[in-house]
This record gives structure tokens, sequence and C-alpha cells, in this order.
């Protein structure tokens, strides 16, 4: 299959697929851990985890759905919300051009996308953040999708995934970035009481504001191997200690053994060990409504 | 970094210097002198008056948030002296530590016993360093979430007093998990069947701000800030250094009355003339005053009704676009 259907198959029926890919262009790839040259296709059929040294490659969300989910979406949840631009805010950049840009450079809406799948037979309601649109960033949009994807769980019974990639809450949005946590954070306690399964996969990078809200609200907590998690920067953390950093400090293996984690999954493992887990959650099968 | 106010403050200072000096030479003199020394003082007094208030009256955003960080500005404890009575301090979070940087208690506010949980800065610069500048580790979270669940349990309603730059970005906040503990406080608040009053006395950093604030009411004093980063944090990435801070303080919108023109906060709390730390005595009466109003509200309403229009309130929060849908 070329890469061009098998995008189009992760995206499921009648989903528009993204104009562009998140991964350079060409036949032969450069891996960003080992710097090995390797063909596209193998990177592809190894779902971009590098053969020789393991390292999990950023992919976009398109990417992540297609290898998470047994047939992409069924149907998106809260598909064509935009980004506005409040506060009219301005850098070296005004907002509105880092939002074009995003989307021209991505060919998504915003920085997750979302919708009804089947992952190892198991049907979710499911969430993928993609890096390539302004760091992953959170504004208003990130955060009513993600809300939605969990209200859709509530409403139809089904368990709700997320996999997050990001840099956290979007500065461009102020307050109302902030104000996404508490909303997402609010859905995660309905869905708590409704005993509806959350589960959380963290990808590299998982930092700030995403963090410190729904991704680390997961009933059960995944991370890919090697992924920077944390709550500030380690520039940041860095400034304020005025120290080097231990080697591997908020790495996914140092949550993992500071207890913030439950499990790290290889990628190539992330569809079975997600149906695994879900599977013992969700039965027997919660009636919806009720 | 400068503090653009610090001349204006400087002159201020010295007109309260002629003042106090005056008084002394009233004192001295015999009452014909006594007369006109006071008609002059008299004059200077309300000429300072006047400046503080012309002044304080257009604020820029950035002077805005040095007012809010002002180190003579009252802080949490300050205000639970002086608004609240019968205080209890609670220590600890029970897993591993107490943290000096929020303090957690019960009082009486006009009587009734609430739950108060706040940042707290340190005045000079041993207790700062103890308070660790109001940056609260994991613990100091869990600390409040620990109060604010006995709260709960004994039907008191929460006051919280949100005064931070931010939760600790440092090596021990990572290991103990402080984004997990900030994002349970938010999922717990959202979902407390008592009443929570949250109240920003000057900086509101953040996640380290939120963690404390998914309240029923936000209230702001006038000269405090409330953002999603700070604006030294927000130049260091977007304009990649921290001397564009005042340029990012603009920009973010993160001054009281920007606020709630967004319409994220209820109600801006005026500062006396001057500032707070020009009079804390007055601000302090103020607080107490809209604290019992906004309280006395949520006493009509049942826990389900609490939970409901709070859940409601902070998952309307958000300006998009939504294209029409194609099918």
């Amino acid at each position: 299959m070329d890469a061009k259907s098998w995008l189009r198959k992760a995206l499921g029926r009648g989903v528009k697929s993204p104009q562009r890919k998140s991964l350079p262009d060409g036949v032969w790839l450069k891996c960003d851990g080992c710097a090995a040259i390797i063909y596209r296709n193998e990177l592809m059929r190894n779902l971009w985890v590098c053969p020789r040294c393991g390292q999990h490659m950023k992919v976009g969300a398109a990417e992540y759905v297609a290898l998470l989910t047994d047939d992409g979406f069924e149907e998106e949840i809260a598909a064509g919300l935009i980004s506005a631009d409040p506060l009219k805010f301005k850098d070296s950049k005004s907002y509105k051009d880092r939002v074009k840009a995003a989307t021209a450079k991505t060919g998504l809406e915003d920085a997750v996308v979302a919708g009804s799948a089947s992952i190892d037979g198991v049907s979710v309601a499911l969430a993928v953040m993609d890096f390539n649109f302004i760091g992953g960033s959170m504004g208003s949009v990130v955060g009513e999708k993600v809300a939605r994807t969990m209200r859709a769980g509530l409403e139809r019974g089904l368990p709700v995934v997320i996999v997050s990639r990001s840099g956290g809450a979007r500065m461009q949005e102020g307050i109302l970035s902030l104000m996404q946590m508490a909303k997402t954070a609010a859905m995660a306690a309905r869905l708590r009481e409704a005993r509806i399964p959350f589960l959380s996969v963290l990808t590299h990078p998982t930092t700030a504001g995403v963090m410190a809200s729904y991704a680390s609200l997961g009933d059960v907590i995944i991370s890919e191997p090697g992924a920077l998690l944390g709550f500030a920067g380690p520039r940041v953390i860095r400034d304020t200690i005025k120290q080097e950093l231990p080697e591997g400090f908020q790495s996914a293996e140092f949550f993992l053994e500071h207890g913030m984690i439950d499990l790290i999954v290889p990628r190539t493992k992330m569809r079975e060990t997600v149906g695994r887990v879900l599977r013992h959650l969700a039965a027997p099968a919660p009636v919806a409504g009720e | 970094m400068l503090n653009p106010l610090s001349d204006f403050e400087r002159n201020v200072r010295d007109l309260q210097a002629h003042i106090d000096e005056l008084r002394n030479i009233a004192a001295k003199k015999g009452d014909g002198d006594a007369q006109v020394v006071n008609a002059a003082l008299e004059n200077l007094v309300s000429q300072t008056t006047h400046l503080r208030s012309r002044r304080y009256a257009n604020l820029t955003t950035w002077e805005r948030v040095q007012v809010a960080r002002h180190p003579e500005r009252p802080h949490t404890l300050d205000y639970v002296d002086m608004i609240f009575s019968d205080w209890v301090e609670l220590h600890g979070d029970r897993r591993f530590a107490d943290d000096p940087a929020m303090v957690c208690g019960l009082a009486r506010l006009n009587g009734r016993s609430v739950a108060i949980i706040g940042q707290q800065k340190g005045r000079d610069t041993k207790k700062r360093i103890h308070r660790n500048y109001a940056m609260p580790h994991p613990e100091g979270y869990r600390k409040a979430l620990r109060v604010m669940e006995l709260a709960q349990r004994f039907h008191l309603p929460i006051v919280a007093f949100v005064d931070t730059p931010g939760a600790y970005p440092g090596i021990a906040s990572e290991e103990r998990g402080i984004a997990e503990a900030i994002a349970v406080n938010l999922r717990e608040m959202a979902v407390m069947d008592v009443p929570i009053l949250a109240i920003v006395i000057g900086e509101g950093g953040s996640g380290g701000a939120l963690g404390i604030a998914v309240a029923d009411r936000v209230l702001m004093l006038e000269n405090s800030w409330y953002c999603v980063i700070s604006p030294e944090g927000c130049a260091s990435i977007l304009w990649r250094t921290p001397e564009m801070a005042p340029a990012a303080a603009e920009a973010l919108q993160l001054a009281a009355p920007q606020l709630e023109k967004i319409g994220v906060i209820d109600e801006i709390i005026p500062e006396p003339a001057g500032g707070a730390h020009a009079n804390w005595k007055e601000m302090a009466a103020a607080i107490r005053d809209r604290l019992q109003a906004h309280l006395d509200e949520l006493l009509e309403l049942s826990g389900a009704e609490l939970v409901q229009r709070r859940i409601e309130r902070f998952s309307s929060v958000g300006v998009w676009h939504e294209k029409e849908k194609s099918s």
C-alpha cells in the first residue's frame, strides 16, 4: 500500500485526509535517534519505530490514528472547530498567521483529531494530538475537542482513549487556554463518576498544561518509551535550579520509576495493549444511558 | 528587572517625608505657626492622595504586574488575620511533607466556619525562602486537596486565596508528580458539593494558580494578574528574551479588567488609592464584604446545583469558529 492510500485508510470513510504529511517526503528517511538512513516503507511497516535503535519517531495524528485503530475513524467527533483569535495576539508573528501556517503545514484544523474508532476490536471515543500544529498546544479548540470526545464516551457508553503529544497550553489564547485544563478535568470527573474507562496514552513530548490536566487523569496511563514527560520544560527547570539535570530526567522511564504512570509500551504493541486493558475494564459492557 | 513604579513610589515617599517633617515642626512650634504649618500639611496630604489615585488609575498592564508583586502587598495570612476569626492552621498532605508555600486551615467568616487554602509569600528574604516564593511543590496541592475534602465532608464552604508565580519547576516537583497533583485538584474541585470561592490577591501564575481555583466564583483584586504563563516566561519563549515581558503582559491580557472583559472572572474588587499595599485595612474590609455577599448567594444552592453550575461554567469557556456541517 502506498503512503497516500494508507493515510486515506487511516482517516476512515468520509473523513477528509490531510493535505500534507507530518514526516518529510522521500523514499529514505533519517532516524532522529541514531541517524541511520532507513527505507521509508520499512519504517512505515514498523510503525515509525527505528528498526536499528528503537527510536519512536514523532509522527502526526493521522499516522497515529492509523497505527492505533483497526480501521481509522468511523465518524469524526467535533470536526470543523477552528481557532479564533480572541486576544488579537501578536508577537513576531500574529496568532492568525501561525494558525494558517500550521493548517497549511499539517492539513489539520487544529492540534487534535477525534472520532469514534475500534482499537483491537474495542469501540472507543478517540482523540489524538499532533505536535506539528503549533507544538500540539492546547487552546480553546483542543480543549473543546478533547472535552467533546469525553462527552461522546459518556453519552454513548464508550471507553475514552486520548493520545497526547503537546508542549502544553497555547500562550496565544492567554487565560482561555488555561481554562481548558479545568474544562477537560471536569469532563474527566464526569467519566469517573459514570465509571467509563479513560485511558491516557503519552507520546513524545507531553508536558505542561496538557500533562497537568487530562493526560495525567487516565484510569490507566501508558507511555511510549523514551518520551519526554513533565510539568515544566527542561530549560525552565535548569534556569530555576541553576544546575544540570540528571540523565534521563523527565523521561517516560523516570515517570515509571517514580510511580506516575502504569506502563511503558512500545508503539508496535500499543494497539493490543490498549485493547487488553480496555477489555478488562469494560467487561461486562456498561449499558449506555443508565 | 526594573520596576517602572519605583520612581513614582520614591516621589510619593519623599512627599510623605515632607509631611512627617512638617508634623514634627508643627508639634514644636507655637499655636500661630502651627496653623500655617497645618494648612500646608493638609495641602500636601491631599496632593499625595490625588497623585496616588491618578497614577494608579492609569496603570499599564506591566505596571499592574509590578503592583501585584509589590513587596508590601498583603499576603494570604495577612488577609486571614484581618478578615477571619478563630483561625486554626492545618499542616501536611499525609503523604510526604508539609509545604510552607501553601497554607490551609479553618476559620470563621462573620461567624461561619469555612476552610481556607492559599499560596503564601514571605515578607523578608528568610521568609521568602521558607515559603519558596509561594511556589508550591506537589505536597502543597495535595495538602490543599486534603483540606478541601475535609471541608466537603463537614459541609464547610472553601475560600481559596491565589497568589503564586506558578507551581515550583524543580527536580523534586517532577519526581513527586506536580502535574498529577494539579490535574487531580482540577478534577476533584469540579465535583465538590460545597461552595468554592477563589480570589486572586496578587499573582495568578498558570496551572499553579488554577490548581486551587476551580471555583463557583472567581474574584480578582484590581491590581492582580492571572494567566496561562508569566509575562517573563511568555517573553522568553515567543520573543526569545525576558526583557520583552512588558509587551508579553500586554499581549496576554492578564490584568483583572481585561479578564473581566474576556468573561473568565466574576468580579473585580477595587483597591484603595495607591493599591492594596497602601491601605491593608480598607482592602481587607472590601474583600470581607464581597466574600460574604458571594457566599450568601452560593449557600442558596444545593450541592448538586453547585457542581452542575461549576462544571457548566468551566465547560463553556473558550472561543472558536465552528464550520457548518457539510452533510
